[in-house]
């Protein structure tokens, strides 16, 4: 164990989640690298989103341990695992839609931030000096990301390619360590998945960021993940590099059915 | 070029706000002066509002604004702020009294030194009663707000409700006379400076006037600061999306419960003003109602927009005090047998619906609220909540 410690910033062991009689998750072992990429797949229902929210403190496991960085997380608030270093975006776009694109981004560094209630009445100079550079900061990563224009614009007024962007802005405002992205190219088009893949990669050696994604797109799976793992019906049943992924016949059955591994 | 010319005329914007700000102060505050003259016009004289009608309805305006930080900004229904007016009010009849013979203590009091009772500067009193009552705030709020929604607004009307019940029958607490009972807590000593005390002077409500005026700004300088603080952005991040909000970082309970506080402060304040104002604190006043007629003048004004909540809580504080009454007396006058101080909840319920059927952002919206008009609003299934209860979700609809 303590010679994965600094390999592994994130180690689950039996993660296992019961509503009422059904497993989501049944007793998951799962390892995430530090400085990768890896992936999570598999069917619809198989659990992903149930373990991604158990990362993030959405649900409380059943039973099992998460550590990440050397810290248990398991019961802990959502904010205080992002503070952690534990940043995600949501399947289902789910911004502040009456927030303007860079509110959405402050709201993003929160926890990242000292002003407090007396001192943002008064306006110290200290609250100003900080609200000015985190505005500037946040602009810089909106540009990143890739939106260097409508920064003012409320978030419901965004087209749909752009909403996804700065939700990807606004987990990085958190500053992660480990960045969670849900199915993010969901509703993209080629194009935009492709040159999405390159972000993902990009952001990891800028930032050192690890990434877990979940993801259907298999072309996005198999081109920007350096390991995958597959869940079927709350079971891990497989997990590898791509190229063992893509020959392992319980992955294909899976996937495709029996008749098709045969 | 277009955003050089987006932030020439943001500018313009706020410079003119910024000039009708000043003149509507200014004429404020020289209200008490034309106020006489104002009455003796023809037609119009009688609706214009005396001074004391004025300070009560400044007094209740404050009171809104509190609530719609709580409302507005963290989008928490709270059914129950009267529960921080009275907490304000008995907080002054506490301090500046009679109540507790079996004490003498003066502190910078307007009264003569020899009466029993304690008696704080009333001054000292207004900031004493925000704070007893951002605590109280703090109370009600840890063990509350850990609701959603509807649930959260049925505690805080139960809170509502066990205040005034309280304060009603605290008269004997093992023995102990707290409030007084149903005869509340009077008088309550003026405000004053010394030998100068506002009750006595010929001009008593000029000056309560004035102080109404310089606490109500005071309150809304808070809002906009809070608003545009770090804090005001995590409370709409709440009030958009608590589940988001809690997922980029938000503590969820000590941001509401800051908001619970901040809101009461400001009821707490308002409360001791009033009370001093009236000269007791009465248990009558505390009633369900008031929280409702409070909550109506956020509605009316603009949920979570600070000139609505102004406009909206002068429009209903007037025609409570004096206007509903005046425009009776016209109908009489006319040989209408019509009294709409009888039916003032009617009426004011009518006006929200109305509103809510017209115009439900308020007369002055929110600036955010209008782009929910305008572009209508993304219905985002709670998608954690659903994968909560089955797991059979939105997952299935992604199905290649």
């Amino acid at each position: 164990m303590m010679a994965d410690a600094p390999d592994n910033l994130l180690v689950a062991v039996d993660v296992r989640k019961e509503f009422g009689g059904l497993v989501a998750t049944d007793d998951i072992d799962f390892t995430i690298p530090r400085g990768s990429i890896v992936a999570l797949i598999g069917p619809n229902g198989a659990g992903k989103t149930t373990f991604f929210n158990q990362i993030t403190g959405v649900y409380v496991p059943t039973s099992g341990s998460i550590v990440f960085d050397g810290t248990n997380v398991v019961g802990k608030p959502p904010h205080a695992i992002v503070e952690l270093g534990i940043g995600r975006t949501f399947q289902n776009i789910r911004l502040f839609a009456q927030m303007t694109a860079i509110e959405n981004v402050l709201v993003g560094m929160h926890c990242r931030l000292r002003g407090g209630i007396i001192g943002s009445i008064v306006r110290t100079p200290r609250v100003r000096r900080e609200e000015r550079e985190v505005s500037d900061r946040a602009r810089e990563l909106l540009t990143y990301c890739g939106l260097p224009r409508r920064h003012e614009e409320y978030a419901a007024t965004l087209p749909y390619g752009d909403q996804r962007r700065l939700e990807v802005a606004r987990a990085l405002a958190t500053d992660p360590k480990l960045l969670l992205l849900d199915e993010p190219t969901a509703g993209m088009n080629p194009q935009e998945t492709a040159a999405f893949t390159g972000f993902v990669r990009k952001a990891r050696d800028d930032k050192d960021l690890t990434v877990l994604l979940i993801e259907h797109d298999m072309k996005v799976v198999m081109g920007v993940s350096e390991r995958i793992t597959v869940l079927e019906y709350g079971v891990k049943i497989a997990e590898g590099t791509p190229a063992e992924i893509r020959a392992d016949e319980r992955v294909i059955e899976a996937y495709l059915g029996r008749g098709a591994a045969a | 070029m277009n955003e050089a010319f987006q932030r020439f005329a943001t500018r313009i914007r706020s410079e003119r706000s910024l000039w009708l700000a000043a003149g509507l102060i200014v004429l404020a505050l020289v209200y008490p002066f034309i106020v006489e003259t104002l009455r003796d016009l023809p037609l119009i004289g009688d609706f214009v509002p005396q001074i004391r009608s004025m300070v009560v309805m400044l007094v209740v305006t404050m009171m809104a604004l509190g609530l719609n930080v709580v409302v507005g900004y963290a989008g928490l229904l709270d059914l129950g702020y009267v529960a921080f007016y009275a907490a304000g009010a008995y907080a002054a009849g506490w301090l500046a009294s009679l109540q507790f013979d079996q004490v003498t203590f003066h502190l910078g009091s307007t009264v003569s030194g020899d009466l029993p009772g304690i008696h704080l500067s009333v001054w000292l009193i207004l900031a004493a009663a925000g704070v007893v009552t951002t605590v109280v705030g703090i109370l009600i709020g840890l063990p509350t707000l850990r609701l959603r929604g509807d649930y959260l607004a049925i505690v805080t009307l139960g809170f509502g409700e066990i205040v005034p019940q309280f304060v009603r029958n605290a008269d004997s607490l093992g023995g102990f006379d707290l409030t007084n009972g149903t005869f509340g807590i009077a008088p309550i000593d003026s405000l004053g400076v010394g030998d100068y005390v506002f009750r006595t002077e010929s001009n008593a409500a000029d000056l309560y006037y004035w102080t109404a005026i310089g606490l109500l700004l005071f309150t809304v300088f808070c809002c906009i600061r809070l608003r545009d603080s770090r804090l005001g952005r995590a409370w709409i991040a709440i009030r958009e999306d608590e589940t988001a909000a809690a997922a980029m970082g938000i503590p969820l309970m000590r941001t509401k419960t800051w908001s619970y506080a901040i809101g009461a402060f400001f009821g707490g304040v308002a409360g001791a003003f009033y009370a001093s104002f009236k000269g007791g604190a009465f248990p009558a006043d505390f009633f369900f109602n008031f929280s409702i007629f409070l909550l109506c003048m956020v509605i009316l004004g603009g949920i979570g927009s600070i000139w609505g909540v102004l406009v909206g809580g002068m429009i209903l504080g007037y025609l409570n005090i004096e206007g509903l009454a005046t425009i009776g007396s016209k109908a009489q006058e006319a040989g209408l047998d019509f009294d709409p101080t009888k039916y003032q909840f009617g009426i004011y319920g009518a006006i929200i619906v109305t509103m809510m059927l017209m115009r439900p952002t308020g007369l002055i919206p929110e600036r955010r609220h209008k782009i929910e008009l305008a572009e209508g609003v993304h219905d985002t299934p709670l998608y954690d909540v659903q994968a909560g209860g089955s797991l059979t979700g939105r997952e299935h609809s992604d199905d290649e």
